[in-house]
């Protein structure tokens, strides 16, 4: 996890592009600044990028599906819960499906367990839009290779 | 006809908290009642889940964006609901 870059997500653990459904590991760090703030002597890992987290496993999700041609947005959350507190140094088992593939967007449900108990689960909406650059595909390709996102499914996605 | 119309105002006075007799078969989604891209996205996905289809959104939108259409063969509520119709049948067929 690198939260200075807004990278959470550390390895794609499984994508079943059949079952519409992946499976990440997300290693909160043991320091960062943030934690320095959130909060003073009582470090946590804030809400919001668990919520972040699920977010960005959904986006991995859809852009296997779509073959990396279409870059996701988060939209929406909905029923987001925060079951109990993610200390730093934890990991993260983060788990998304597909609910829905729409026109230009996908509803999915995600949800984060440690060590096999729910901390934080939630349904998201993305919006999805071909990729608006080859730069930031690339990026994007870059980043899966990183994650060992299994590229083959570029082929074996969804046709666009 | 009406019964889709009826299941879309359903919809839509659930996901939007529009009160349901300001909705009418010839009110505009967005210029009338004031539906915005995001509420549009949940309206979408509940219609697509209740009639099993899949509204072409994007191809809609493109199609307004090249003058090819207006948004009122769209987004005016009977309009609306005769494109969820076809889609239906189009379905079934």
């Amino acid at each position: 996890m690198r939260l200075e870059y807004f990278q959470l997500i550390d390895r794609v653990v499984a994508l079943d592009l059949d079952s519409r459904t992946i499976e990440v590991e997300a290693n909160v760090p043991v320091s960062s600044t943030i934690f320095d703030g959130h909060f003073p002597g009582l470090p946590l890992m804030p809400g919001v990028l668990l919520l972040e987290a699920m977010a960005q496993t959904s986006g991995w999700l859809t852009i296997g599906i779509t073959k990396f041609t279409r870059m996701p947005f988060l939209a929406a959350f909905k029923e987001a819960k925060l079951r109990s507190f993610v200390k730093p140094g934890t990991r993260l088992a983060v788990h998304a499906t597909v609910e829905h593939e729409g026109s230009g967007f996908f509803v999915t449900r995600a949800q984060i367990k440690v060590e096999g108990r729910l901390v934080s689960n939630a349904e998201l909406t993305l919006r999805t839009i071909p990729f608006p650059s080859p730069d930031l595909c690339a990026s994007m390709e870059k980043l899966a290779a990183a994650i060992a996102f299994p590229m083959q499914a570029r082929a074996q996605g969804a046709d666009p | 006809m009406s019964s889709t119309f009826d299941t879309v105002v359903n919809i839509i006075t659930e996901t939007c908290d529009i009160p349901r007799d300001t909705i009418k078969p010839e009110s505009h989604a967005i210029n009338d009642l004031g539906i915005d891209s995001l509420d549009f996205l949940d309206i979408a996905f509940a219609i697509d889940k209740t009639f099993g289809i899949k509204m072409p959104i994007e191809q809609w939108t493109q199609e307004v964006n090249e003058g090819k259409a207006t948004t009122d063969q769209y987004f005016v509520m009977h309009n609306l609901c005769a494109r969820i119709d076809e889609l239906v049948a189009a379905k079934k067929a």
